[in-house]
């Protein structure tokens, strides 16, 4: 059996009669270390399946394993960064990710725990803010500390739910090679739910494609096998790379486009932009 | 040209009370209403209550701030009252449906009770007049600390309860890290009209009881027939309730900017 999977996931939202489906047929499998990113369209259900994954939100049928133990309940073993950062603003940096880590490691002495929280500070290059409260910080920086408070739980399983969705281009960018460069330091297993294709590229091993909602479910998967470290800038020339974006695109604008919707409107949705930006 | 108009507009408009309600006053008294004294009058039979504020001459005649703090005191003790009973029940009723919808329809029912009904039936469970009293301000001063502490408790973001329950925080965690320092700003709201509503009882309160206190000084002179000191016991009930409730709005903002 995979590390992680999610077999016959479905599930939907609102009372019997008039439930509207979000998920169908939800089967995923990903290895030890291995790094997957789910792209599709805005409102297709990218967060319900996470939520599932994370244990938050409860399959109407179907069942997540973990490591051989089905998922039942949310827990710390599952890394969670959410969409909109979710830390809480009455708490400084470095308190938001000492109580994840005081609540994971409660056998380690006091010194250790303050030392694993700010080594994560650090390596998401926050050390200078740390005693800051999250609303003097930026989008970018916020995103960071959300990062660093999921990986300091030291998860079996990170789940990132469009991590970067609510940032510029640029911070997006820069942020994109930090968690290139944190996951090649400690190949942690990785889901990650986008709608930017590029992104998905430039960071997972395998793109699963989501077809629009409701009712949504997922595409064949495109492994992306380009070599790391991948540089945005030179991946743009690469021709496997416009392969495998074009592959992806075609699936989504094609079987798993908006039914009722024209792709006009399914291009807009979609993150496509120009890989030079922010190079 | 705007700024210069605002200066006058800043500096005339309270005139018009500071001027227009003495003259408003001593024509009344004048005119229509013989038994009022003179703003004049009123100054000169106040002064040795203001001019010794903490003076005492007697159990009934002593200083006007000796008297206020005697109030304050009862009401510090009804008010605590208040909050230690009514912030518990207001996360019960924010937290569970089943406990809000058991007693909902009798906090609407007992909201609107007068101070001056429930103060009877304080002397009927307790039978002195300090319990009684204590049991009054608390149970009129509670509500907005009970319903704001609940509608807070109901509009804390799904995301900081996903925190918890990611963490799995213990129910005592859960508490004191998120859902109070979530609700705080909302529970202080509450505070500061609970403060308002224990300082508007405490007077009737006290006219009811005897109690020394401004409320009590003032229901005995008018007995006593020395209607100035009743004019001197409203300024100072108003100008003590206006600086409790801008010092709670000082806490209350302090707690909503963090």
């Amino acid at each position: 059996m995979a590390f992680l999977v999610m077999s016959g996931v479905r599930k939907g939202y609102g009372p019997a009669g008039r439930r509207v489906s979000v998920l169908r047929d939800i089967d995923l499998e990903l290895e030890k270390g291995e790094f997957v990113a789910i792209v599709g369209y805005s409102g297709s259900g990218k967060t319900t399946l996470l939520s599932i994954a994370a244990g938050l939100v409860a399959p109407d049928a179907g069942q997540v394993w973990l490591d051989g133990r089905e998922v039942t309940h949310p827990g710390p073993d599952r890394g969670v960064v959410f969409q909109n950062y979710s830390l809480l603003p009455w708490m400084t940096v470095r308190d938001n990710v000492a109580l994840a880590v005081d609540q994971v490691f409660p056998q380690w002495s006091r010194e250790r725990r303050g030392e694993h929280v700010d080594r994560h500070i650090a390596m998401v290059n926050l050390s200078s803010a740390r005693d800051k409260k999250p609303a003097q910080l930026s989008g970018g920086m916020r995103q960071r500390v959300a990062v660093a408070r999921a990986l300091a739980m030291d998860p079996q399983v990170l789940l990132l739910d469009e991590p970067l969705g609510a940032l510029d281009a640029l911070t997006r960018a820069t942020l994109q090679e930090e968690i290139a460069r944190i996951w090649a330091d400690d190949r942690k297993t990785v889901v990650m739910v986008t709608n930017d294709v590029d992104e998905g590229i430039l960071l997972a091993d395998r793109i699963v494609p989501l077809t629009a909602g409701p009712d949504a479910t997922l595409g064949p998967p495109v492994v992306v096998d380009l070599p790391r470290p991948r540089r945005r800038k030179a991946l743009n020339h690469v021709p496997r790379f416009k392969e495998i974006r074009g592959t992806v695109i075609d699936f989504l604008l094609g079987p798993g486009a908006p039914r009722a919707t024209g792709s006009g409107l399914a291009r807009g949705c979609l993150g496509s932009r120009p890989i030079e930006v922010g190079a | 040209m705007t700024r210069a108009k605002d200066w006058t507009a800043a500096l005339l408009l309270p005139l018009v009370t500071v001027v227009g309600l003495p003259l408003f006053w001593t024509v009344s008294g004048a005119r229509w209403s013989k038994s009022l004294p003179s703003p004049a009058k009123t100054w000169e039979v106040s002064k040795p209550y203001v001019l010794e504020p903490f003076g005492k001459r007697g159990e009934l005649d002593q200083g006007i701030l000796r008297f206020t703090w005697y109030s304050l005191l009862l009401v510090a003790k009804g008010y605590a009252l208040a909050l230690i009973i009514g912030t518990p029940l207001g996360f019960a009723l924010g937290l569970s449906p089943l406990f809000a919808r058991s007693f909902d329809p009798l906090i609407q029912v007992l909201r609107p009770v007068s101070p001056l009904a429930w103060l009877p039936l304080g002397f009927v469970l307790f039978e002195r007049s300090q319990p009684a009293a204590l049991f009054t301000i608390a149970v009129c001063a509670m509500w907005p600390t009970v319903l704001n502490t609940a509608l807070g408790v109901r509009a804390i973001p799904q995301d900081y309860l996903n925190v918890a329950r990611v963490l799995k925080l213990s129910p005592s965690k859960r508490l004191f890290k998120i859902l109070i320092p979530a609700t705080l700003p909302y529970m202080f709201t509450g505070f500061r009209l609970s403060l308002g509503l224990a300082w508007l009882v405490i007077v009737a309160v006290e006219m009811l009881t005897g109690t020394p206190g401004v409320g009590g000084f003032l229901w005995q002179e008018y007995n006593s027939l020395v209607y100035e000191h009743i004019i001197l016991c409203i300024l100072t009930i108003g100008l003590v309730g206006f600086t409790l409730d801008r010092l709670m709005g000082a806490v209350e903002r302090r707690f909503q900017a963090s």
